[in-house]
């Protein structure tokens, strides 16, 4: 239990995804313009991230993973379909996409129409598909990975909503018309991640 | 005065509008209302509610900051002498140099039980580190001022004066004129100048310098103004070559012997502010002073400055509480934690600028609560940093546009309900 507590305040704050790796940037610049629609975008990106890190999880250790199929078959034990990771994560991502996409038509169309294309273009975001190249790469079984997942994305949830928040105060700011738009997102973009070095080097 | 308000009516003509230096004004506006009140007044129907502006404002949060200054002067200057008087040598720069023209003999400079030998000492430290911050930050807010076309305001006087008062006194000259530039440049007037700005300008120049150049700045080691600290300076505070917050992390402090004590002599000293620091960072007691200055006039919040010390206390119980066996800066006492590092200075001056704290009076407890939990848990549990405050405050900063919203959405939906 305390293990897993651990990783869920790693994977908020130490390893954030949008201000320590950088990752979901697309998203992350473009649709931080007010609260509301960011809370939204952070919110289908969460649930997006704690579905489909673990549903991967499965899916790798189950049938992608080197010799993962014997229980299939004895013979498969030499079987490494590792090769096909991206090809499935961005799949099983897609369609969690498209779900989390039809629910909102459905259901919250305002939020809908605000999200735009970028809904759609979460199952592309690379915080997504980087949480389950993680989940790889750090071997977490099923219970870790979707800690890990839903981590991850409360905390681009916490990093999007801090940035649409100062942004909007930012309203009353005089910026140089040259960096009007994203040329100041980056740069505050670049001051909350010097912020975030706050739990840079914690060892949990 | 009237020898320069004579110069400067002298020379209005050039940088009024047709003059030949019109598009300098900035650098004719600035020292004029710098050095006297300006002439100008409002126009047509006006509703004043208090003579309060920015300019005297500003001129309020320095006159609370003289009691840290003439600590950082004095401080500095003693402690490196105190250090020389036990055994270490005078470093071997251009302000030793300074020092000995100053005050005649080595025996003379170097004489802790000298005030004058100690702010004299301090100051050789001090002033070069506040000059180039002033010069290289001035400059480049004239520089926007001109192009941008608008005034130089008072701001970037508080900026110098928070700027080399949360540095150490050994720290190069370079180093500070590439942090003040970054923290005027990119923190500041890319957002448009004072009052638009997200994170706080002095902290993020500093915050810049740490990560860039963590040799000179990271804290671990104390900021003695001296060479050959290994051998002489085992003796001071019983402390070798260690910070009381590096000390802390390392378990080799007994926080239950009696010079450590609240009270005792050891705890007396880092509440007096007679430990090595950051150059004005280091007195409690000087934090205390200006704070009564802030909340007096109402300038910094005290909300703000209560939510610090709330948070911190409950952290730190709560850490006391818990315990832990393999971290032994769990059990540093509370008591230690409000007076080390730059605890009350950020706490009195950083946290409650009024620009980039939350706006709202709910919003600031709940954003001063944020930094002294932060401050608490940087220090205790990231054994990458010793000191917290500076990130701490940088942390919430960013959250602060958060809060307000907030609180603000919160406000807008109990008035909707209640005239519906």
């Amino acid at each position: 239990m305390e293990e897993l507590i651990s990783l869920f305040v790693k994977a908020v704050f130490v390893e954030n995804m949008a201000l320590a790796f950088f990752l979901g940037m697309c998203s992350f610049l473009a649709v931080s313009k007010k609260v509301d629609t960011a809370m939204g975008l952070g919110t289908a990106v969460v649930f997006v991230l704690t579905v489909t890190t673990p549903l991967n999880n499965i899916i790798y250790s189950k049938f992608l993973k080197e010799s993962a199929m014997s229980w299939l078959h004895p013979s498969f034990e030499t079987l490494d379909l590792s090769f096909l990771n991206f090809l499935t994560f961005i799949a099983t991502i897609a369609a969690t996409v498209q779900v989390v996409e039809m629910t909102l038509d459905r259901f919250m169309p305002g939020l809908y129409n605000a999200l735009g294309v970028f809904l759609p273009l979460i199952a592309v975001n690379c915080a997504i598909l980087g949480a389950s190249l993680f989940m790889v790469e750090r071997d977490y079984n099923l219970i870790q990975s979707s800690v890990f997942g839903f981590g991850s994305g409360v905390g681009f949830l916490l990093a999007i909503v801090a940035l649409a928040a100062i942004r909007e105060k930012m309203r009353y700011s005089n910026v140089p018309p040259a960096l009007r738009g994203l040329g100041i997102t980056f740069i505050v973009t670049g001051l909350m991640s010097m912020a975030f070095m706050a739990f840079a080097g914690i060892q949990l | 005065m009237k020898a320069i308000r004579k110069l400067l009516d002298s020379q209005a003509h050039l940088f009024e509008s047709g003059g030949k230096l019109e598009h300098l004004h900035a650098f004719y506006e600035a020292p004029d209302t710098l050095l006297f009140t300006p002439g100008e007044v409002t126009k047509g129907s006006v509703h004043v509610r208090d003579g309060l502006d920015l300019k005297r404002m500003m001129i309020t949060v320095v006159v609370a900051l003289v009691p840290c200054c003439l600590m950082a002067l004095y401080n500095t200057g003693f402690q490196a002498n105190l250090a020389i008087s036990q055994g270490a040598q005078p470093l071997d720069a251009w302000q030793m140099d300074l020092l000995l023209l100053l005050m005649g003999s080595p025996e003379a400079a170097f004489d802790p039980t000298n005030v004058i030998a100690n702010l004299a000492h301090g100051a050789v430290w001090f002033v070069p580190v506040f000059a180039v911050t002033g010069i290289i930050g001035g400059h480049i807010e004239m520089a926007f001022a001109v192009f941008r076309k608008h005034e130089v305001n008072e701001g970037f006087l508080v900026t110098l004066f928070l700027f080399p008062l949360v540095l150490p006194p050994t720290i190069p000259l370079w180093q500070v004129g590439l942090g003040i530039a970054f923290a005027v440049i990119l923190a500041k007037e890319a957002f448009g100048g004072t009052g638009m700005n997200v994170l706080n300008v002095a902290l993020m120049g500093r915050a810049f310098l740490f990560f860039a150049y963590p040799a000179d700045i990271s804290g671990d080691q104390p900021w003695y103004a001296v060479d050959g600290l290994a051998s002489g300076i085992g003796s001071i505070d019983g402390l070798s070559g260690a910070t009381y917050l590096a000390g802390a992390a390392a378990g080799s402090i007994d926080w239950a012997s009696s010079a450590m004590a609240v009270g005792g002599s050891a705890w007396l000293d880092a509440f007096y502010g007679l430990v090595p620091g950051s150059m004005g960072e280091t007195s409690a007691l000087a934090c205390l002073l200006g704070a009564a200055v802030l909340i007096a006039t109402g300038i910094g919040s005290w909300r703000t400055m209560a939510g610090v010390t709330v948070g911190t206390v409950a952290m730190v119980l709560l850490l006391n509480a818990v315990g832990s066996e393999t971290n032994p800066a769990f059990s540093m006492p509370l008591m230690w934690h409000l007076v080390v590092g730059g605890w009350a200075f950020g706490t009195v001056f950083m946290a409650t600028d009024p620009v980039t704290s939350a706006f709202t009076e709910k919003g600031k407890l709940i954003y001063g609560f944020g930094i002294g939990v932060m401050v608490v848990l940087v220090r205790v549990i990231n054994p990458a940093y010793p000191e917290g405050m500076m990130l701490a405050i940088l942390f919430m900063n960013m959250f602060a546009p958060f809060i307000d919203y907030f609180f603000v959405q919160a406000n807008i939906k109990r008035r909707v309900a209640r005239n519906a």
